[in-house]
């Protein structure tokens, strides 16, 4: 008999669905990590290995902070999830290779510490410690946040700092600026990780091809940088034609590195597409001004930050389409203005 | 996305048909079944058996006066040993008659063809089958089929997407019963008076896609076509199915006839055409057996109201010790507590777990990726729903259109951080309704 059985009892419920992806936060982060790789070994190439050393320095730092944070407020240690790694290298990536290293530490305390954690950790900062670790260095330690080595393949042999390409390009001396061709590849001078395009734009295309980021954001950011040069130097026009002009300000500086790594942050960029495009033009456009307009020579952090605390207004009101809506809403707003223009013709034909 | 976008966003879980190759096996009617008095949406029936009582196969023994209902039958021929109460898998109480059975399988003696002529003997043949829909939520299907614009029907869409991994009886019914499939479509398109009709299968059934191409070609049949669908999920969800066929936007509440699209399973045109034939009620359903606590899985024809542990059994028993226990797919199914659970018309799979797919992924903080928008066939913004639902923010889910989730799973599914996001959408839903 059935009923004399024993059943069995006291099985696992949850609500569905009872299948989830294995992509979790960590791994999302090992992808960034992975995709930091190439412009790391760049750096290491064109600087030596100071620059090695002060990337590793960056995650030891970034890392212990968090561990530190969580441990002194009793909160649940949140390490593991590796994205205090990826700000730390990021941070890290934004400084010049002889940085000095309690700097870059006082940075990591900036970022992980007041940006991220109390704030409510991750997820919850409203703007990008790497970037606004990056800004306060730069403001508190500028003399040796601009003082940058030149690089150790085919740079000046006997100077052992320089200044970076669009430092010429804003002092006016653009004739002893290098070519498109170093540019490219990174052999001048600038922050660790940001000078050679290459990796940078490798490490870029790897993010994508896995979908950990959308190619939204950077296209509209560099596409912006791009299209703005074009039509500024076609105007006031120079010694150089407009698409040199163009392309030199989307290789040299942080353009690449900044749209494609710094920009495209989760926490502080918008979730839907539209969103995206307005945020990725808005990091191209203020990136501009500063650049052309302001005393700074670069304006790309700037620019992100300044975007950053534009996104919960974007989110907010960039137009929602939702599957099925938007057709009844557009019969209904239609709808209501003819109701209100029907009452407006009543009503001036009752005072007529 | 923001361009006018000819597919819905969808998302790869995964396949895992690892049965789509194991034929039909039928499965020996066991000592007791428990047949549930509420297998569709709407009201109960009331038992019209009692204890003692003799019933046969086929025989009525459950019927209300309500509008929203259909009829439930016996599936075995037996003894009436008591009518319950316990809970169902829905979580809700609900009654259930017991049936001892004779295993003779003597058929009720009223058991007859029906006669349809036309639209209204249909309507009123397919009310008596106790059909309802079979893709999970149970709508009475006979109500399905009485739109009121009959007039506007131009096209039946026939479901064969099968888009939840791990199932497999809608294909094994697309291949094993493919006449039945194209006969019953005819029957819909003859009675409901429509143009065409679209069989949408996912292209990793590639097999049956060209087995019904081969049969409507043989046959000559002009107004019946395949519809092949990528296969990705949730491919065969009502709306999303509508959208990938005709390309008309179905909105949340809004019956499909409104649009003049009927949609129907494949398991369900399959009995239209069976139950035509023969006038044998619902009494059977064919269900999938997989997962990694089972030792012998594969698809099995099942009376209504076998109970999970007797199926468990003709399929070998567990391997090791079952930590969790799924009717339907993983996706949309309902986990059960216990396997003394009967099995209703709308089932079509039984999964049972014992590995990592048994767990409860730990849950984490947002990291606001948008993985969830982008995966939402729809559009919403899962994430903000259930933001708004912490704070118990009925005006925000309003504004959001928390009604138009079909809770498909797919935001849970895609986020990083293993928020159960779907879970948070149907507490939202059931906030707002709350509030109306």
């Amino acid at each position: 008999m059935a009923e004399t059985r024993t059943f069995k009892t006291n099985l696992q419920v949850s609500s569905s669905p009872h299948l989830v992806t294995t992509l979790d936060t960590r791994k999302t982060m090992f992808y960034v990590l992975l995709a930091l790789v190439p412009a790391a070994l760049a750096s290491t190439i064109i600087f030596g290995f100071g620059a090695l050393i002060r990337i590793l320095c960056g995650m030891v730092f970034a890392c212990a902070c968090e561990w530190c944070y969580n441990k002194v407020m009793k909160k649940p240690d949140t390490t593991s999830d590796l994205s205090c790694l990826v700000t730390g290298a990021i941070l890290a990536m934004n400084v010049p290779a002889n940085f000095p290293i309690w700097m870059l530490a006082v940075g990591c305390i900036v970022a992980i510490v007041i940006v991220k954690c109390l704030y409510g950790g991750i997820g919850r900062n409203f703007a990008n410690p790497a970037i606004v670790g990056r800004i306060v260095l730069l403001l508190s330690f500028t003399t040796e946040m601009t003082t940058w080595p030149v690089s150790k393949i085919g740079g000046a042999v006997d100077a052992v700092t320089g200044p970076t390409p669009l430092g010429l390009l804003a002092d006016g001396e653009l004739a002893s600026a290098p070519g498109l061709g170093s540019l490219f590849m990174g052999t001048v001078g600038g922050a660790l990780g940001e000078t050679c395009a290459l990796a940078v734009i490798l490490g870029g295309c790897f993010l994508i091809w896995k979908k950990i980021i959308s190619p939204i954001i950077p296209c509209a950011f560099i596409g912006t940088v791009f299209v703005i040069a074009l039509v500024y130097y076609a105007v006031v026009g120079g010694d150089h034609n407009a698409l040199y002009m163009a392309l030199f300000h989307v290789f040299a500086g942080g353009v690449c590195y900044g749209a494609f790594f710094c920009a495209t942050d989760y926490v502080t960029s918008p979730i839907m597409d539209r969103g995206k495009l307005i945020y990725g033009i808005g990091c191209g456009v203020f990136t501009m001004i500063i650049r052309l307009m302001c005393s700074y020579p670069e304006g790309v952090s700037f620019a992100i930050l300044f975007m950053n605390i534009m996104t919960p207004l974007i989110d907010r009101y960039v137009e929602r389409q939702y599957f099925g809506v938007a057709a009844a809403e557009k019969a209904a707003k239609k709808a209501a203005k003819e109701a209100a223009k029907a009452s407006g013709e009543q009503k001036e034909g009752a005072k007529a | 996305m923001f361009l006018r976008a000819k597919h819905l966003s969808s998302i790869d879980a995964g396949h895992y048909k690892n049965t789509a190759k194991c034929a039909t096996e039928v499965m020996p009617i066991p000592d007791v079944v428990k047949i549930s008095m509420s297998q569709n949406i709407g009201a109960p029936c009331q038992p019209l058996v009692k204890k003692g009582d003799a019933v046969k196969v086929g025989q009525k023994i459950g019927d209300t006066d309500a509008f929203l209902h259909v009829p439930v039958h016996s599936s075995v021929s037996g003894t009436v040993s008591g009518i319950e109460t316990m809970r169902n898998a829905m979580g809700g109480m609900d009654t259930f008659v017991v049936i001892e059975t004779d295993k003779l399988q003597t058929v009720d003696e009223n058991i007859k063809a029906p006669e349809v002529t036309d639209h209204k003997s249909f309507v009123a043949a397919i009310k008596e089958s106790g059909l309802v829909g079979l893709g999970g939520a149970s709508f009475p299907a006979w109500l399905k089929y009485d739109p009121k614009n009959l007039d506007e029907i131009k096209n039946i869409i026939i479901n064969g997407a099968e888009c939840e991994p791990f199932i497999t009886s809608d294909h094994r019914t697309m291949l094993e019963d493919a006449q039945d499939v194209l006969d019953g479509t005819l029957a819909l398109i003859k009675y409901l008076g429509a143009e065409h009709g679209y069989i949408g299968i996912e292209d990793n059934k590639q097999d049956a896609i060209d087995n019904f191409n081969k049969m409507i070609a043989e046959q000559g049949i002009t107004n019946i076509s395949t519809f092949p669908l990528k296969a990705s999920y949730p491919k065969g969800a009502e709306r999303v199915l509508i959208y990938e066929v005709t390309g008309q936007v179905c909105d949340a509440g809004v019956l499909p006839a409104s649009l003049g699209c009927i949609v129907a399973n494949i398991t369900s045109a399959a009995f239209i055409s069976q139950y035509l034939k023969t006038g044998m009620p619902m009494v059977k359903k064919r269900l999938t057996v997989d997962g990694d606590a089972v030792n012998k899985p594969g698809n099995v024809e099942v009376p209504i109201g076998t109970m999970v542990a007797d199926l468990i059994e003709f399929c070998g028993g567990y391997k090791g010790e079952p930590k969790k226990i799924l009717l339907g797919g993983p996706m949309m199914g309902r986990a059960i507590y216990t396997d003394a659970q009967p099995l209703v018309k709308a089932n079509n799979a039984c999964l049972v777990f014992s590995g990592p797919q048994a767990l409860i992924p730990e849950e984490t903080a947002c990291i606001n990726c948008g993985r969830c928008h982008q995966a939402c066939p729809f559009n919403l913004l899962p994430t903000k729903f259930a933001d708004a639902y912490e704070t118990k923010d009925v005006k925000t889910l309003n504004d959001l259109k928390v009604m138009q989730c079909m809770e498909c799973g797919s935001c849970s599914f895609v986020c990083p951080a293993h928020r159960p996001l779907a879970f948070m959408n149907k507490l939202g839903k059931a906030l707002v309704k709350e509030a109306q």
